[in-house]
């Protein structure tokens, strides 16, 4: 399949330390891929170049673009989950609503998919979202980022504030996760994701250690 | 127009519309006038001021000390605050440009800050206008503008720093300084050793001209006769060379100019760097 996410010669540095270093791969449509390391490793900030919220050296291109300067063209077809919840103080209605309008996708889906995850959103929809628990918080980014259909879906830590039920529920929606899109998740431990993927990426100190593909 | 630009400025005035310092910066504004009225201040003559240019002129004293640091406190959290929160990393994550995100906020912000105010002051006018009080409209158009280009100006100010600073203390930080050096350099202060040092009065009239402060200072008070007891030496300078209109029209165009500006040059970092 077509390479989704094509990277070349990737360095990202914050003043004197160099977090991802020179990074060569590519990521293709249909793969699902375990991104695993240590805390530090450079995970959060490949996903951050590849969102291009972070300036970086080399070559990197996102369904063909430059992720600084095609942003919102890329972003349109790109679902995220982040490590941690954000602060929201918008009301969980509001927030449906921007999302709705910004990714033009219908409230429905997302609704039918937090149902679907066990969340009621219509219960919840005059509350602040950071006033949420942390499972609810994350079953709705969840809802947010499936519901879009997106061809690339980057989660990072998806299952960190599920417990074990909301964590079932999840992995068998990722199962049926579009089989064209590409989806990276960045995860600490390789054990929960080990039925869910087709290729493993390790990542130590901003380098590839390991990269194979898996049944 | 870029969608994100309008989506931002609709989330930006409905989350400070639930923020508790809105109402209570509203209750400020709103309770000021109401107080004044009901002191009789629009009954009593001070410095040749009567009714509600009297009244006008006092609120726009008060708005002069009041806004422009609150403008910059409440204002230079916005981005740095979104910045360590995570906010923006998962707001950024969506298709929302650069651009529109930051302008989205400015504009957002002009409008709750903006907003009130002007209120305060068309409620006065209206009031004025139910209780056979002369409204002078004039008055209450100029300074309606002026009101305006200075919340405009003091969040570009404030967005640029919010834009380029690393944390949320250091922003504010800034911003305290900035209104410091400011205010030092008003009429009353330094302004006026300047000239008691006998310092060339160009000189101290560009310092006045580039402070947007002096600017406002000076131009609440243009309209009625110059009197160096009220106006300060730098205003009364600014005022024997140039002309009162040209002054007016300065006055407005100056503090817009220079937030759009500081607002250009801070989407522009903003644009150009790491956002979290």
């Amino acid at each position: 399949m077509e390479d989704l996410i094509k990277i070349k010669g990737l360095s990202k540095s914050f003043k004197k330390l160099t977090v991802v270093k020179n990074l060569t791969t590519n990521f293709a449509g249909g793969e699902r891929i375990a991104l695993i390391g240590q805390n530090g490793a450079g995970k959060t900030t490949l996903i951050r170049c590849i969102l291009g919220q972070y300036v970086f050296d080399g070559q990197l291109d996102v369904l063909g673009m430059n992720p600084r300067t095609h942003r919102k063209e890329i972003l349109q077809e790109v679902g995220f989950v982040p490590q941690t919840p954000p602060p929201l103080k918008m009301t969980v209605k509001e927030l449906l609503e921007f999302i709705a309008k910004i990714t033009n996708t219908e409230k429905d889906k997302f609704r039918e998919l937090s149902h679907s995850m066990g969340l009621n959103i219509e219960d919840n929809l005059s509350k602040p979202f950071f006033k949420l628990s942390g499972g609810m918080k994350q079953k709705l980014l969840i809802a947010f980022a499936l519901g879009r259909n997106p061809k690339i879906l980057l989660m990072d830590e998806p299952s960190a504030n599920l417990d074990p039920a909301a964590r079932e529920i999840l992995f068998s929606k990722l199962k049926e996760f579009s089989k064209n899109a590409l989806m990276i998740l960045s995860s600490h431990r390789m054990s929960e994701l080990s039925t869910l993927v087709n290729r493993v990426v390790e990542m130590d100190l901003g380098e590839i250690t390991i990269d194979k593909k898996v049944n | 127009m870029d969608k994100s630009i309008i989506e931002i400025t609709i989330l930006d005035v409905r989350q400070n519309l639930r923020s508790r310092w809105f109402w209570v910066y509203s209750l400020l504004f709103g309770g000021f006038v109401a107080i004044m009225f009901a002191m009789g201040i629009t009954e009593s003559q001070i410095i040749g001021f009567v009714g509600l240019s009297r009244l006008m002129v006092t609120f726009m004293q008060v708005s002069m000390v009041i806004l422009p640091i609150y403008v910059l406190i409440s204002t230079v959290r916005s981005v740095v605050g979104d910045r360590e929160s995570n906010v923006m990393e998962y707001i950024l994550s969506l298709p929302v440009s650069f651009t529109g995100y930051f302008w989205g906020k400015f504009i957002g912000r002009f409008i709750v800050i903006y907003v009130p105010v002007f209120i305060a002051l068309l409620g006065a006018a209206i009031w004025g206008t139910i209780t056979n009080i002369d409204v002078p409209w004039n008055l209450f158009t100029y300074y309606s503008f002026l009101l305006g280009a200075m919340v405009f100006c003091f969040l570009g100010i404030g967005m640029f720093i919010s834009a380029i600073a690393r944390s949320q203390d250091m922003a504010v930080s800034s911003a305290f300084i900035i209104w410091l050096i400011l205010v030092a350099f008003l009429d009353l202060l330094l302004m006026g050793i300047m000239l008691k040092m006998r310092m060339n009065p160009e000189i101290v009239i560009g310092v006045g001209m580039i402070n947007p402060l002096q600017v406002f200072r000076t131009a609440v008070l243009a309209l009625f006769d110059p009197k160096l007891t009220v106006m300060g030496p730098a205003s009364y300078y600014i005022l024997d060379i140039v002309t009162r209109n040209v002054f007016i029209v300065f006055a407005i165009a100056y503090p817009v100019l220079l937030g759009a500006l500081l607002g250009i040059l801070g989407n522009r970092h903003f644009n150009k760097n790491d956002i979290i």
